[in-house]
C-alpha cells in the first residue's frame, strides 16, 4: 500500500476510485487503507501548493538557521517544541552540519519576520544564535514548478 | 501545370488520412481533452535534454558517420543485450535512423521488388501499407480479431501467405490495439515461417511498454534472427518523439543496404539527438520504469472504467492505447468519434483509421494526465447515457 501513499503525495485530489484502480485494489480496500493512514498520522494532512506571487497577497518567507546549546537529541526535541508551537513557524527540521535547526517562517512583511526572530525566537533559552535568510523567489516546491504555464500551440499529428 | 500528370502515380494512389478533420475540429476547441495523439505526455527526462544541450555547448554540430555515432551504436547494442537479450554487432548490424518510421521505410525499400507482397496485420499503425505501395510492393492486409486479443495466429498467417509473399510486418506491442505477442504466440508464428524465405519487419517501438510480461522479440527465437529486421527507437521508451531518434538492427547485408539508402537520402541522423540518445541508453533505464509504472496505473483505471460505463474493452498488455468495442452503440467508429468530440469535447480516434479490422472500435491513448483521463470517463458516461436516451426515443 506504499504505492497509495506515493500517489497521494503526488496528488491528493485523486478520488478513491482512481487511486484504487491505479494501485490495483478494490475501492473499499483503498478507502480503508487511507483512513488507517490518517488515524495513524502517517498521512498528516492535505494542503494545496499556492503561488502567492500570482495573487496580490504580500508575504515574505524566511529560512532561519538556528544554533542552540549543544545537547542530546531529546534536548533538541524540547527546544524544538518551544519553537514550533508558534503559528508563524511553517516548517522546521533538525540538521546535521554547521547549525542545528532550520526554521521556515512566513510573515506579511520583513518587519514582521524580523520581529518574530528578535522577540520570540532569539530569546528562547538555549538558542545561541540565528541567521535569517529571506527567500527572494520560489522556483520549485514539492516537485511543482512556480512558473506560469507556457502557452502551447499544439498542432495535432496522427501517430 | 497538370500536377496530376507530374506527380508519381503511386503517391496519388495513397489516400490521405481521414483523421485530419477531427484534428481540425479539435484545434478550434478550447476546453477539449485529447486522448487522440499517440505520444508520451512526459517531457524528455532532464538529464537526457541536458546531454543534448551540452553537446551543443561543446560545439558538436557536424554530421556523424552515416550509420550513426559509434558510441551510440555501442550503447544501443549493449542496451538491446541488457534488456531484450538481443545480440547485434554495433559496427555492422545497427543503423541509427530518423525515428522508427525511417527504419520501416528503408527496410521495405531495400527488400521489395515490384509486385512483392507484404503481409500487414491490421488494425495497426498506418504507415506500413502506404510505404509498401511507394516501394512498389503490394500490401496484403490481414485482419486481426478482437476475440484473439488482436494477436496474430498461425492459421491467419498461413491463410495470407502466397508465393509472392516477401515480408511479414509484426507490429507488436500494437498501436492501436495494445495487443502483444508472448513467446508462445511468437513460437507458433516462427513455426509457420521456418523453411520459407519470408522476411519479418518487427516494429518493436513499444517494446519497453508492456505490462506484466517483458516483451520478447521475434529475433530471439530459433531460426528467426536471420530473417528479422528489428525496428526500435527512443520516442516511446524515453519520451523523445521530437528528437526523431530510431534505429534498426538486422543481419549485416540488410543493414548495409539500408545504410546505402540512408546515406543518400538522409546523410546522418541529427547529431544533437544522437548525443542525447547516448545519455538515454547509458542512464535512462530508471526513466523507462518510472514512465511505464505511470502508464500502467492509467491503463488499469481506464480499462476498468470503460467496462464500467458500458464499453467492453479487453485488457491491453502493451503500448499506451486502449481499444474499446463501440459496436453496442450502433454507431460507426467515425460517427462515434465525431459525436463524442462535438457533444463532449473529447477526442479519440476511430478504429477504421487503422485499417479494415478497426471498424467497431475506437482508440484512446492513456499517455495523458490522470485528471484528463478521469474527466474523459465522466464525459463518456454522459455521452453514452444521452445516446441511449436518444436511441430509446427513436426506437
Amino acid at each position: 500500500m506504499e504505492k497509495l501513499l506515493e500517489l497521494l503525495e503526488q496528488d491528493c485530489t485523486m478520488g478513491v476510485e482512481q487511486l484504487a484502480a491505479a494501485v490495483g485494489v478494490p475501492a473499499e480496500e483503498a478507502k480503508a487503507a487511507i483512513k488507517k493512514y490518517e488515524e495513524d498520522r502517517v498521512v498528516l494532512g492535505y494542503q494545496a501548493i499556492i503561488d502567492w506571487d500570482r495573487v496580490s497577497k504580500e508575504s515574505v518567507t524566511a529560512l532561519i538557521e538556528v544554533n542552540v546549546v549543544p545537547q542530546s537529541i531529546d534536548g533538541f526535541d524540547r527546544i524544538a517544541e518551544r519553537i514550533y508551537q508558534y503559528d508563524e513557524v511553517e516548517s522546521m527540521y533538525l540538521m546535521s552540519g554547521s547549525f542545528d535547526l532550520t526554521v521556515i517562517i512566513s510573515g506579511r512583511t520583513l518587519r514582521e519576520v524580523a520581529q518574530f526572530v528578535g522577540e520570540r525566537l532569539a530569546p528562547i533559552q538555549g538558542v545561541t544564535g540565528t541567521a535569517t535568510h529571506f527567500i527572494l523567489k520560489k522556483y520549485k516546491e514539492k516537485h511543482l514548478v512556480f512558473r506560469p504555464q507556457d502557452p502551447e500551440e499544439r498542432e495535432y499529428i496522427f501517430t | 501545370m497538370n500536377y496530376e500528370q507530374i506527380l508519381n502515380d503511386r503517391i496519388q494512389g495513397v489516400k490521405p488520412s481521414g483523421i485530419r478533420k477531427f484534428f481540425d475540429i479539435l484545434e478550434e476547441m478550447t476546453d477539449a481533452i485529447s486522448l487522440g495523439i499517440g505520444e508520451p505526455d512526459f517531457v524528455t527526462p532532464w538529464h537526457i535534454r541536458d546531454a543534448g544541450i551540452y553537446s551543443l555547448e561543446r560545439g558538436h554540430t557536424k554530421y556523424t558517420s552515416n550509420a550513426g555515432m559509434l558510441q551510440l551504436r555501442r550503447e544501443i547494442s549493449s542496451y538491446l543485450n541488457r534488456r531484450f537479450d538481443l545480440h547485434y554487432d554495433y559496427s555492422s548490424q545497427i543503423l541509427v535512423t530518423v525515428g522508427g518510421s525511417e527504419a520501416i521505410d528503408l527496410a521495405l525499400r531495400v527488400m521489395i521488388n515490384p509486385g512483392d507482397e507484404v503481409i500487414v496485420p491490421v488494425p495497426s499503425f498506418v504507415c506500413y501499407g502506404p510505404l509498401t505501395e511507394m516501394a512498389g510492393g503490394v500490401p496484403k492486409y490481414l485482419e486481426l480479431k478482437a476475440e484473439n486479443q488482436f494477436r496474430l495466429t498461425p492459421e491467419e498467417l498461413k491463410s495470407a501467405i502466397t508465393d509472392k509473399t516477401k515480408i511479414l510486418v509484426m507490429p507488436f506491442p500494437c498501436n492501436p490495439t495494445g495487443g502483444t505477442m508472448d513467446r508462445k504466440d511468437l513460437e507458433a508464428i516462427a513455426e509457420v515461417l521456418r523453411g520459407t524465405d519470408i522476411m519479418v519487419i518487427s516494429d518493436e517501438i513499444y517494446a519497453e511498454l508492456t505490462y506484466g510480461q517483458r516483451h520478447v522479440s521475434l529475433a530471439n527465437l530459433t531460426d528467426m534472427y536471420e530473417r528479422t529486421v528489428v525496428v526500435n527507437g527512443f520516442s516511446k521508451s524515453h519520451a523523445m518523439t521530437g528528437w526523431r531518434m530510431g534505429y534498426v538492427c538486422a543481419p549485416e547485408p540488410i543493414v548495409a543496404a539500408m545504410t546505402k539508402l540512408h546515406q543518400f537520402g538522409i546523410m546522418s541522423a541529427p547529431t544533437t539527438s544522437q548525443y542525447a540518445a547516448v545519455e538515454a541508453m547509458r542512464s535512462g533505464d530508471g526513466d523507462i520504469e518510472h514512465m511505464r509504472e505511470e502508464y500502467d496505473r492509467r491503463r488499469r483505471y481506464l480499462v476498468e472504467n470503460l467496462n464500467r460505463v458500458g464499453l467492453s474493452c479487453f485488457e491491453p498488455k502493451g503500448a499506451f492505447y486502449v481499444f474499446p468495442d463501440i459496436r453496442s452503440t450502433g454507431l460507426t467508429s467515425e460517427e462515434f468519434c465525431e459525436r463524442f468530440l462535438v457533444e463532449e469535447k473529447v477526442a479519440v480516434i476511430p478504429g477504421s483509421a487503422f485499417g479494415p479490422g478497426g471498424e467497431g472500435f475506437v482508440r484512446a491513448c492513456y499517455a495523458a494526465s490522470m485528471k484528463d483521463i478521469a474527466e474523459s470517463i465522466a464525459r463518456l458516461d454522459n455521452f453514452l447515457t444521452n445516446l441511449r436516451r436518444k436511441q430509446g426515443r427513436e426506437g
